[in-house]
């Protein structure tokens, strides 16, 4: 297998700084992964300089996987430690499955950043600094009393002290800008020094950069003269006398085109294939919340496709208007995070009730309350299932990856508009910011999701006449005709209010009531989803890792650590959390243990011990963060010991 | 049922701009078509029947295709409307009527979506989706049924009781002043407003036929007489006597007169340029109001608003206060979609999902 940047301008631009004219006498060592993290001030362009260097990885055709982190506060006080935001990045020449523990590479723009961050840096790791901002202020803002450039505390580390602000406002001075403006393209200079470092392509981020400041070609040139001055200065200065090469990952990509996708864009095209599949007009209604937004926004730039958005004044609107589509025969979709999943409660209630096909999609964020954001939890999962009044069942569906999004987003669709009911779709803030690259898919390898709306009567009543009746079931899905305004003859009412199984009626019939709470239970119930895959390679594991959503990076790279250390262990991941896989209790009954790493407090553990009385070990995070390979690894070969 | 004696009105499939996208009725229609098969349960003698009543009576006119109809409601005695309506129809929850029905009104623009709702299910726990209906301006017909008390939950007092109110809930008198909702809406950048009373059939018609003309939202309170919870609530508009000095009749192009040989008028009061009621003497009779209801500014309008008492209610205007034209939602909506596709062609999944940077990896 051989990789290729596929790209022409790519390939046409790749040399403008760098490549061939490369010095011979510096130093190139061969790597097989790197973990970088910048980190800065909110307002440094951090998470723009990661998501630069990603693009320039993933068009390099390394495998790689990001974490972006930043604060909830948009720009909160300059050199804080709340203001530090991150974007760590790890990429390799083999398939990988996490953002990686610990960063080989720090970039530190301010004091704060460093403080914030040296802690998960191991000694020997480089550390970039800005000197510039290490003023005896800025240091003791976030409580340096000495230098920690000079007071030996960065012992260890290989640090590399660059004037960064300096530098680009030297390097700028024939552009006609203040040094303030000036010292603003420091994190292209520092992106440049980087790119130069890992041997990084730079024509994208060239032409990123004139496509950005299409409207002010001054600013577009200024940043690419700073980035470029910054790629020069590690060609040239001694303080960088290695630079490293990451092959591509040639192997750990089957055939195909691929790109970089976040988990919010993989998500949302995934939308946008389900309502061409199912042949319906896609309508969103939302309303903005972190770290959802994102959606709402992508969509809304895609109204050619026949996408409406409609941006409502709250959480329960938003779900209203999509139920309201839904009921007028749109794919209905209702986009938020935990708080705003609270809000809609009622009206899930009242989909599940109605049995119409919507799909909720939570990126779930650290809760309770407002709680966290900007970071990552999968504390909703018990919310999705139980959190209705009633006995209103929901499937859930779970993407396992930023690019798994697009997936998921797919079958959720296909339960929704097949079985007439909501289905939540549960990634979190990890996978929603996070990216990886993604064989794009031929569209005519997508699956089918056409679903016929009702034409005519369904049934005959006891005078012979042909009557419609709206919750006459399909007896093979349970699911009930979808009817839509428009269609003569088939004018009917539906409610929240209990109705009569098959008319649709109003009914308090206590027998019918039960009939009816039993039979929307089984139509969920009994929803086909794939049999559980488990990885057990040898068959000789006594251990299950179970999970579920986004921990499955960092407990596949758990796994690996420890089959290459010799310790067998079993591995199996859902997808599918209502209805679980007709395999689920076969498969947990095969082992001695089963550990359930979650981040949050045992949630999905709580469900396998009620359903299958397996004595299931929780592990649980509940930092915003996802979990650490290593961490995992130690926790996991506890349990097995245990 | 209350009044169905009334001549069924026959459908006249004429065009009107706001329905110009609602297929029409192939055969001619008649009240009894737009009754369902369900036994309407309603206390007797309660005010929605008249209103059902009206509205069957009156769909007819528009001439619709009856599946392009569809009545939402939320919760209330008056939101179980739509099951005794044969149109399609949705009773759903507390409040939401109104952002439910933006869903389906944004996303079929060939279907005419009424909602029904009452004071409390409107202005109290739907008071938000009420309000950005009509500052957004869907193609909705609002119909709130106001009868100042809740009913279903057995007799509370409801956000347009008045002041003081003695219910189960306020034995000492309620302490909240009450919102009038002709006020709220003209406030909320509604582009039609009118009010109406239960009793009333031919006025309530009217209304009803202004109101489904409008391109837009439209919001129609409906004086509804609760006869358990708050009986005799709007006595002083319906008692043939005393409604004569209380109820005055707005007419777009009309002075605002009323009373005993219309020995009554509205001016406006040129120190404070707010509206009074003056008794109207050769003297005053050409500065009385001439009512403009599609006056853009709606300073008017609100004052007329204004004008009854809300304790006695005299001087209480019903009619159409506010009828303006201005951009509807849900077809800005339907250009923006025709724009993007003529801006950048249909759209073509799979050119979107490659997007600009990608890679190849040849097997």
């Amino acid at each position: 297998m051989t990789s290729q940047v596929s790209s022409q301008a790519e390939q046409a631009d790749a040399a403008v700084v760098g490549g061939q004219r490369r010095s011979p006498e510096k130093d190139v060592r061969r790597l097989d992964r790197v973990i970088i993290r910048f980190a800065g001030d909110s307002g440094d362009g951090m998470q723009l300089t990661g998501d630069r260097f990603t693009s320039e990885t993933a068009s390099f055709g390394n495998d790689l996987s990001t974490l972006p982190n930043f604060p909830a506060e948009i720009r909160a006080p300059a050199g804080t430690l709340p203001g530090v935001s991150s974007f760590q990045l790890h990429f390799a020449d083999h398939d990988i499955l996490t953002p990686g523990d610990a960063p080989n590479v720090l970039v530190a723009m301010n004091p704060a950043a460093l403080k914030a961050n040296i802690a998960d840096v191991p000694r020997g790791a480089e550390v970039i600094v800005n000197t510039d901002e290490f003023s005896k202020r800025a240091m003791q803002k976030v409580g340096y009393e000495t230098s920690p450039l000079e007071d030996g505390s960065l012992d260890g580390y290989s640090v590399h002290p660059v004037p960064l602000t300096t530098l680009t406002v030297e390097a700028l001075k024939d552009f006609d800008l203040s040094r303030k403006d000036a010292g603003r393209s420091k994190n292209m200079f520092a992106l440049g020094l980087l790119s130069w470092m890992y041997h990084r392509p730079t024509g994208g981020t060239e032409r990123f950069l004139r496509t950005k400041f299409a409207k002010k070609p001054a600013i577009a040139e200024a940043n690419i003269a700073a980035f470029r001055a910054g790629w020069n200065f590690g060609e040239t200065t001694e303080d960088f006398a290695v630079s490293y090469e990451v092959a591509p990952a040639a192997e750990a990509f089957p055939a195909g085109t691929y790109r970089n996708i976040s988990g919010n864009l993989a998500l949302s095209y995934g939308l946008i294939a389900a309502g061409r599949q199912a042949d319906l007009p896609l309508y969103l209604g939302s309303y903005p919340i972190t770290p959802a937004s994102d959606i709402l926004h992508e969509l809304s730039r895609h109204k050619n496709f026949g996408v409406r958005t409609f941006q409502a004044e709250d959480e329960i609107a938003g779900i209203g208007a999509a139920l309201g589509a839904a009921f007028g025969g749109s794919l209905a979709v209702t986009t938020t995070s935990g708080p705003g999943v609270a809000l809609k409660s009622e009206t899930i209630g009242l989909a599940v009730s109605l049995e119409l096909p919507l799909l909720v999609v939570d990126i779930q964020r650290g809760g309770p309350s407002t709680g966290l954001p900007t970071k990552t939890e999968q504390a909703d999962l018990l919310q999705a299932m139980y959190g209705r009044n009633g006995e209103a069942p929901v499937p859930i569906v779970a993407p396992k990856t930023p690019a798994d999004c697009f997936d998921a987003a797919l079958e959720a669709a296909r339960i929704a508009v097949t079985y007439r009911t909501p289905v939540f779709l549960l990634s979190d803030g990890y996978l929603a910011n996070g990216s990886e690259p993604w064989r794009i898919p031929e569209v005519d390898e997508l699956p089918d999701l056409r679903v016929q709306f009702a034409s005519g009567s369904n049934h005959t009543d006891e005078d012979g006449a042909e009557v419609f009746w709206p919750f006459k079931r399909d007896p093979q899905t349970l699911a009930r005709p979808w009817a839509i305004p428009g269609t003569p003859g088939l004018e009917h009412r539906i409610g929240g209010i209990e109705k009569q199984d098959g008319t649709g009626n109003i009914s308090y019939d206590p027998a019918n009531h039960d009939f009816m709470v039993r039979t929307r239970q089984a139509k969920v119930d009994r929803i086909p989803v794939p049999d559980l895959d488990v990885d057990d390679a040898h068959g000789d594991a006594t251990t299950l890792v179970l999970g579920w959503g986004s921990t499955y990076g960092p407990i596949t790279a758990a796994v690996r650590r420890l089959r290459a250390a010799g310790q067998p262990i079993a591995q199996a991941h859902l997808r599918h959390l209502n209805p679980f896989p007709a395999n689920l209790g076969e498969v947990l009954g095969r082992y001695d243990k089963v550990v359930v790493p979650e981040m949050n407090l045992g949630q999905l553990a709580t469900l396998i011990r009620a359903r299958y009385l397996v004595d299931a070990v929780s592990y649980n995070q509940v930092n915003g963060m996802p979990f650490k390979a290593e961490q995992l690894a130690t926790a996991l070969k506890e349990a097995i010991d245990g | 049922m209350a009044d169905t004696k009334t001549a069924e009105s026959e459908g006249t499939g004429s065009t009107i701009e706001a329905l110009s996208l609602v297929p029409k009725a192939e055969a001619k229609q008649s009240m009894k078509d737009f009754k369902s098969d369900q036994e309407v349960r309603w206390c007797p003698g309660c005010g929605d029947y008249a209103v059902l009543a009206a509205v069957q009576g009156f769909m007819p006119e528009l001439g619709l295709a009856k599946e392009n109809i569809v009545f939402v409601s939320g919760i209330g005695c008056s939101s179980r409307f739509p099951y005794y309506m044969n149109t399609y129809g949705m009773h759903s929850i507390h409040g939401r009527a109104p952002a439910i029905a933006t869903g389906l009104a944004s996303s079929r623009r060939d279907l005419s979506v009424w909602v029904v709702t009452g004071d409390g299910d409107a202005l109290s726990i739907g008071g938000n989706h009420l309000i950005h209906a009509l500052r957004r301006n869907v193609n909705l017909k609002i119909l709130l049924f106001n009868n100042r008390i809740y009913g279903l939950t057995k007799g509370q007092y409801s956000p347009t009781s008045e002041v003081g109110k003695i219910t189960k809930s306020t034995p000492m008198g309620s302490l909240d002043a009450p919102f009038n909702p002709v006020s709220l809406a003209i406030g909320a950048e509604a582009s039609f407003v009118a009010r109406t009373v239960d009793s009333d059939r031919k006025h309530l018609t009217s209304v009803l036929r202004q109101a489904a003309e409008h391109p837009g939202t439209a919001l129609v309170e409906i004086y509804q007489n609760c006869n358990i919870f708050n009986d005799g609530a709007f006595e002083v508009l319906k008692d043939k006597q005393q409604a004569e000095e209380a109820v005055i009749r707005l007419e777009h192009g009309q002075p605002i007169r009323f009373g005993a040989d219309a020995g009554k008028g509205v001016v406006r009061d040129p120190a404070t340029g707010d509206l009074k009621v003056v008794a109207v003497t050769p003297d005053n009779e050409r500065d009385i109001l001439v009512h403009d209801a599609q006056a853009t500014s709606p300073t008017t309008a609100f004052a007329l608003s204004r004008l009854a008492d809300p304790d006695t209610l005299h001087h209480t205007p019903i009619g159409v206060f506010r009828d303006i034209e201005r951009p509807v939602y849900d077809t800005l909506m339907a250009d923006q979609l025709d724009q993007a596709i003529e801006q950048n062609g249909k759209g073509d999944l799979a050119a979107l999902l490659a997007g600009g940077d990608t890679w190849t990896v040849v097997g």
